[in-house]
């Protein structure tokens, strides 16, 4: 099923005159993990704000050409709508909570769009739940670490229930540890609640063993868009502004040493399980 | 330059933030401050120019210690660049953020011209110069707070979390400046806990943890401490995890160039 369409998009914001996206046309099917590169301000974070109707509702500018989620012209539904459908988590966890209790930030979205008291009750039990933040029900969202207050909001986003999930930089505030942690756990979201993951990060490495495609953006055009192994072997990130990963440089340079046509590793563990099998 | 002896600093909500920190940097040295979030980096940074003071011990900056000084002299030795320094912008142009601080130091008009434009230039800032500040993206934002406080050419730079939200060629551009500036003598002082960076600059590290200094020490010797790291909430370069497993290949674990990686994989293999 086809979540995000995307039809000749074309935008800018009031007051510039240069196009943030060009040309864009993407298709997003249920299920898939996309990650979406480039260098900043190549207008990826733009594009993801076309998905939840931020663009065009809150954000002026002149837009052109279509974006549809699960089949709704974003035009014509507003973003509070919209968001039942594509819900964001943000780079700065700070700007999305603000509840005196965990819970209650979960819940106040559920709240805004009048469900019945006893919904309410079921999903922000269930987010909690999947998120594994049972400790922090109570505890309220300004004493919390970078890392805590970020899985709360990614708890608020998904007991609305999205078929998609929107996520700009999440790890970005996070120390390692944590940005790992939560990377995972959007993978197990990914994979075992089949929720839709489309989103942007710089760090690549720490997403590569899970997203399912990538699409690289420079300047507001998809440059490349496919099957992470794939455009890894065929194309250089780099030109376009995307760190290649050090393992990947390892394998690219072994590659040509040993006139072996070594499948490109994404984890530190595929490859050392690649060159155990070539020494034999 | 710099001497921290037994600081400790504990915030009005009773939270002690720095524990005991004992670190002395030296004159044109690159040091990077790493550890997890409220390890207490940040702190520590502000202490660097009085922004915070000592609640017991001392700290000494280029021989004055910061209890007798003030923020507005202090800072003219030290310039700090905040992590959300985008988030203080205030001028109408890009030009004039950069001449701001210069004209509050009282420099002549001659000196503020000169000064901005060698900073943008630096920066790559030139053809935003009227541009206003909240229309730059996230990374020309962050190169505009470092072109402030370049501007006034302070003796040693702080950069707090530089590398957030950058893309890899914002940080090999910013691997490039600090040892440019590095090179005119400024000490600079990083703190983050982007391993990636770290490993391609190879400062040297003050590892902190819940306040205290838990190490100190070359880049490629700290970051091949694989517990260590973990305890301090940081993971091992890309490099490092690899080296680590490749024990049946005869390597030991060990910071290095991936290039230089590869071709001693490829010659165990060969061979």
């Amino acid at each position: 099923m086809k979540l995000i369409d995307v039809e000749d998009l074309w935008f800018k914001y009031a007051g510039s005159d240069q196009w943030v996206l060009r040309n864009i046309c993407l298709e997003v099917e249920e299920g898939e993990f996309v990650l979406i590169a480039g260098k900043s301000g190549c207008g990826k974070s733009t594009l993801l704000k076309c998905f939840n109707g931020l663009i065009p509702h809150f954000y002026e500018g002149e837009f052109k050409g279509k974006v549809e989620v699960c089949g709704l012209d974003t035009r014509e539904y507003p973003p509070y709508i919209l968001s039942q459908y594509a819900g964001m988590v943000f780079q700065n966890p700070d700007n999305q909570l603000f509840a005196l209790s965990v819970e209650a930030d979960i819940a106040f979205a559920l709240e805004n769009i009048a469900l019945p008291r006893e919904e309410i009750r079921e999903r922000v039990d269930w987010a909690i739940k999947v998120l594994g933040i049972e400790d922090l029900r109570e505890r309220s969202p300004v004493e919390l670490s970078s890392g805590q207050k970020q899985k709360v909001a990614i708890a608020s986003i998904l007991a609305m229930k999205p078929k998609v999930m929107l996520l700009d930089e999440p790890t970005s505030s996070l120390d390692p540890v944590s940005a790992k942690q939560l990377v995972e756990l959007i993978a197990e979201l990914n994979r075992r609640h089949g929720l839709t993951i489309v989103i942007t990060e710089h760090r690549i490495d720490m997403l590569l063993p899970y997203i399912s495609r990538i699409v690289v953006i420079e300047d507001g055009e998809i440059a490349l868009d496919g099957d992470p192994r794939q455009v890894l072997e065929k194309y250089d990130l780099r030109v376009h502004g995307v760190a290649i990963p050090k393992l990947v440089r390892v394998s690219n340079t072994l590659r040509k040493i040993i006139k072996n046509p070594l499948p490109t590793p994404l984890s530190v563990d595929e490859f050392v399980n690649i060159l155990r099998s070539l020494k034999g | 330059m710099i001497v921290f002896r037994n600081v400790s600093y504990v915030y009005p909500s009773g939270v002690k933030a720095l524990d005991n920190v004992n670190l002395e940097v030296k004159e044109g040295e690159v040091v990077a401050l790493m550890g997890e979030n409220g390890a207490g980096k940040t702190t520590l940074i502000k202490h660097l120019n009085g922004l915070l003071k000592p609640t017991s011990g001392n700290v000494v900056v280029d021989g004055i210690d910061t209890r007798n000084s003030t923020v507005a002299s202090l800072s003219k030795i030290v310039g700090i660049v905040f992590q959300n320094a985008e988030e203080m912008f205030f001028s109408p142009t890009v030009w004039e953020e950069i001449a701001f601080a210069l004209k509050n130091f009282g420099y002549s008009e001659e000196v503020v011209n000169k000064r901005v434009e060698w900073a943008l230039k630096l920066m790559e800032l030139e053809e935003y110069r009227d541009k206003s500040p909240f229309l730059l993206s996230g990374g020309e934002k962050k190169r505009l707070a470092l072109a402030i406080v370049l501007a006034w050419s302070p003796k040693v730079i702080a950069l707090d979390e530089p590398t957030v939200g950058q893309d890899i060629i914002q940080k090999e551009k910013m691997i490039q400046i600090i040892r440019q500036i590095n090179l005119q003598g400024k000490t600079v002082i990083i703190s983050s806990h982007d391993v990636e960076f770290i490993s391609d600059l190879r400062p040297r590290i003050v590892l902190m943890s819940r306040g205290r200094v838990v190490d100190d020490g070359p880049a490629e010797e700290i970051l091949t401490k694989l517990e260590l790291l973990n305890e301090c909430r940081l993971i091992p370069p890309q490099i490092v995890s690899l080296t680590s497993k490749l024990d049946f290949l005869g390597f030991k674990i060990e910071l290095a160039e991936p290039e230089e990686i590869a071709l001693r994989i490829g010659r165990k293999l060969l061979s």
